[in-house]
């Protein structure tokens, strides 16, 4: 009986020190959940949500303080995959959230620009170069579109220009066509 | 003879190819205004490097290849740039792209160019030719030469040239053949020499035996093969001709190069020795103009030439005429306009009727008969695709081999529902395209964001850490007291190094005063006044005069 009882709780007392020990070897850096949110958001560091960008609000998410419909340019597609992700109900984007827009890049108005240097502080991506009474300009295929630079700037020189379709970036679209009425009538 | 391997499913759609070969191949008029677009093959559009106003000669290069996946376009004819701008061009968007218009003078006046010799020089100096002068595949998929031909690492066996042209009416390759065999074998020639392959096999289906015979004849003392090859739909595909004539598979998502085939059309061969053996880049392609038109032909078409144009060349459309097709009716692309210009993509255009092309029953709801499974060249499950297109599970689709799909719509055309399969796999596949493009952009976003987080945190740091050492310095009152001890010690030892220097070159008798006056300003006020005192004081009341004088006149 006694032998048991040291046997047992020996091989408790050794299985405990290794499952102990292995937490701390494999100890996760970051909770993974974050790093799926944030590869579902869309990365336009804009702030829409009411954090401070993607990653944070990812986090907030994760620990069940921020709703899944606070993310406008992730949109409706965006919701669905975080709600598939999370196995939370699908909601429309948030009360008082901005809607969806197209995706549109910030141009610089070159004759306007005085080089203050404001927007390039703002930018989240450093996306517009230039220097303190330089021109400044925008590197369009790094722009995210979230606007933040147009606010800062005092000569009011930033426009956002939404993307025009063309032939690089136009998609099928989904099939539409004629439904045999009769047939169905008939069926149904 | 060769022995013949077959690949999964086909069909047996209705030919109506003799319409169109009766007639040996014309030469299109030269139109009033060529439209060149500068996209005229997969991957990046070519650069531009004329503008409006220049003008231009035959064969110039009107823009350069612009990445590593792309080739140059060339000016069809001599003439005049008259503007660069959008215009309607051949994709299944009906979307403008950039384009080179081109008023012809009619003189056709060459730029200068010459053969290369291709033997003395390295491949991939040969490769840089062909790419400037824009020969890229003639089949339909206008994928550049140059990067086919440079497969890299493994080495190519087989070189498998596709003579098959299966899709019904195309018939521009068969005409090629039939009437310039030796001007394809002279480019199968560079090919090899570049290749080296083992084995070379030209695959023509049999319902072309003229185009057989004069390849045969051609080949003839070549070490060249030319099989005969049974006409199914679709044969002309690459990986489908490569199964057939050798055996083998190309795997699935992979490439022929992959398992040493390397594939080619007969109208890329030819355009090849005429770029090599003459010099001249692609400007021109055969053809075929066909459907519900008065005398339909094949003709050799300048590039840019617009469709009415050649509209007008076959006689014009005949009543009854909805639509043009842009190639054939299994693959081709519906053209919003008569004014899209022939691109080298463009092998073959269609009159559309409802004589030749009823339009299709209503689609019906999918009964899962797997007929399309029956008749699918590339073994996939049509139907389960299809439903997974549907429904928007690109993931699902993508697992059941989406992207293996040639879009060769042999489905939709057996399918009893009617239902419009491919337009829903190329829906499916551009959906996922825009999403990993997207998941690209949203990616490089985060790193920069995340960079930019890095730089302003360090800038922080390294702002702090030099204040923090400033305010070292400052808090030792010693160190600081000595310092400026230090400083003052400094400047006084400086300014007594420097000595007045007015007074160094003067008279001895000026300085003999100066040392009197010295003299006398170290004696004590009150003191008796000298006898040269008198003269000073005139001295000193003259000057303030002379100034007053001075000032005067420069007022």
């Amino acid at each position: 009986m006694l032998t048991a009882i040291l046997i047992m709780s020996g091989l408790a007392l050794v299985i405990g020190v290794i499952l102990g020990l292995a937490a701390i070897q494999f100890k996760a850096e970051e909770n993974p959940l974050v790093d799926k949110i944030d590869a579902i958001l869309p990365q336009t560091q804009c702030g829409q949500c009411g954090f401070p960008g993607c990653h944070p609000y990812a986090e907030a998410i994760s620990r069940g303080e921020a709703d899944i419909n606070r993310c406008p340019p992730g949109g409706e597609e965006g919701i669905h995959r975080l709600a598939d992700l999370l196995g939370m109900d699908v909601k429309p984007l948030g009360d008082g959230q901005a809607q969806a827009k197209p995706k549109s890049v910030a141009v610089i108005d070159e004759q306007r620009c005085i080089g203050c240097t404001l927007c390039l502080q703002a930018c989240p991506v450093d996306a517009i170069v230039g220097a303190a009474k330089q021109m400044h300009t925008v590197i369009a295929g790094q722009c995210t579109g979230c606007e933040l630079c147009v606010a800062p700037c005092p000569v009011e020189c930033i426009d956002m220009e939404a993307l025009a379709e063309d032939i690089t970036q136009w998609k099928w679209k989904y099939p539409r066509y004629d439904i045999k009425n009769s047939a169905l009538n008939t069926n149904g | 003879m060769r022995k013949l391997f077959t690949f999964h499913g086909g069909i047996h759609p209705p030919q109506h190819k003799a319409l169109s070969t009766h007639v040996p191949i014309t030469r299109a008029p030269l139109p009033s205004l060529l439209v060149v677009p500068l996209r005229q093959h997969i991957g990046a559009a070519a650069k531009l490097r004329v503008r409006p106003g220049d003008p231009i000669l035959k064969g110039q290069r009107i823009g350069d290849a612009d990445n590593a996946v792309s080739a140059a376009v060339h000016a069809p004819t001599s003439g005049r740039v008259v503007a660069v701008e959008p215009r309607p061009v051949a994709h299944p968007s009906g979307l403008p792209d950039t384009c080179v218009m081109i008023a012809p003078d009619g003189e056709e006046r060459w730029i200068a160019h010459a053969p290369l010799d291709y033997s003395a020089l390295p491949p991939s100096m040969v490769l840089d030719h062909l790419r400037d002068n824009g020969v890229v595949g003639l089949g339909g998929a206008v994928f550049p030469t140059h990067i086919k031909l440079n497969p890299g690492g493994g080495a190519i066996h087989t070189l498998v040239i596709n003579g098959a042209e299966c899709e019904p009416w195309i018939t521009s390759d068969d005409m090629l053949m039939r009437e310039r065999a030796a001007g394809i074998v002279r480019g199968i020639h560079i090919i090899r020499h570049l290749l080296e392959p083992t084995e070379t096999v030209i695959g023509i289906e049999d319902n072309k035996p003229e185009a057989i015979a004069a390849m045969q004849a051609a080949c003839d003392g070549h070490p060249i093969e030319v099989a005969a090859i049974p006409t199914l739909y679709p044969t002309g595909g690459e990986k489908q001709l490569i199964k057939v004539l050798t055996g083998k598979e190309v795997p699935s998502g992979g490439r022929a190069y992959q398992i040493g085939v390397i594939c080619m059309n007969v109208a890329t061969a030819y355009t090849i020795y005429r770029a090599i053996d003459h010099g001249e880049p692609v400007i021109s392609r055969i053809v075929t103009i066909t459907g519900n038109v008065q005398s339909p032909q094949n003709a050799e078409v300048l590039l840019g030439t617009p469709l009415k144009d050649l509209i007008a060349l076959a006689g014009g459309a005949l009543p009854g005429t909805q639509r043009y097709l842009m190639g054939g009716p299994m693959m081709g692309l519906e053209l919003s306009a008569t004014e899209i210009p022939v691109v080298k993509a463009s092998n073959c255009f269609i009159a559309v009727s409802a004589r030749h092309f009823p339009p299709p029953p209503p689609a019906l709801p999918c009964i899962r008969c797997t007929r399309c499974a029956s008749v699918c060249p590339v073994d996939l499950r049509p139907y389960e695709l299809y439903w997974f297109a549907r429904g928007n599970n690109f993931g699902k689709a993508q697992e059941y081999s989406l992207f293996d799909c040639i879009e060769c719509g042999g489905c939709d055309y057996v399918c009893p529902s009617h239902i419009p399969l491919v337009q829903y796999y190329r829906f499916a596949k551009s959906e996922i395209w825009a999403q990993e493009k997207d998941k690209r952009a949203a990616d490089k976003a985060r790193q920069h964001h995340e960079f930019r987080q890095f730089r302003l945190e360090r800038e922080k740091t390294e702002k702090a850490k030099k204040h923090a050492k400033a305010t070292a310095g400052a808090s030792s009152g010693d160190d600081k007291k000595a310092a400026i001890q230090a400083a003052v010690a400094r400047a006084q030892a400086k300014k007594s190094a420097i000595t007045p220097k007015n007074t160094d070159n003067l008279p001895p008798q000026a300085q003999e005063a100066i040392a009197a006056i010295d003299a006398r300003r170290g004696q004590p006020r009150d003191a008796s006044i000298s006898p040269l005192s008198g003269a000073d004081r005139e001295e000193d009341t003259m000057k303030p005069a002379a100034t007053h004088q001075e000032t005067g006149e420069e007022r």
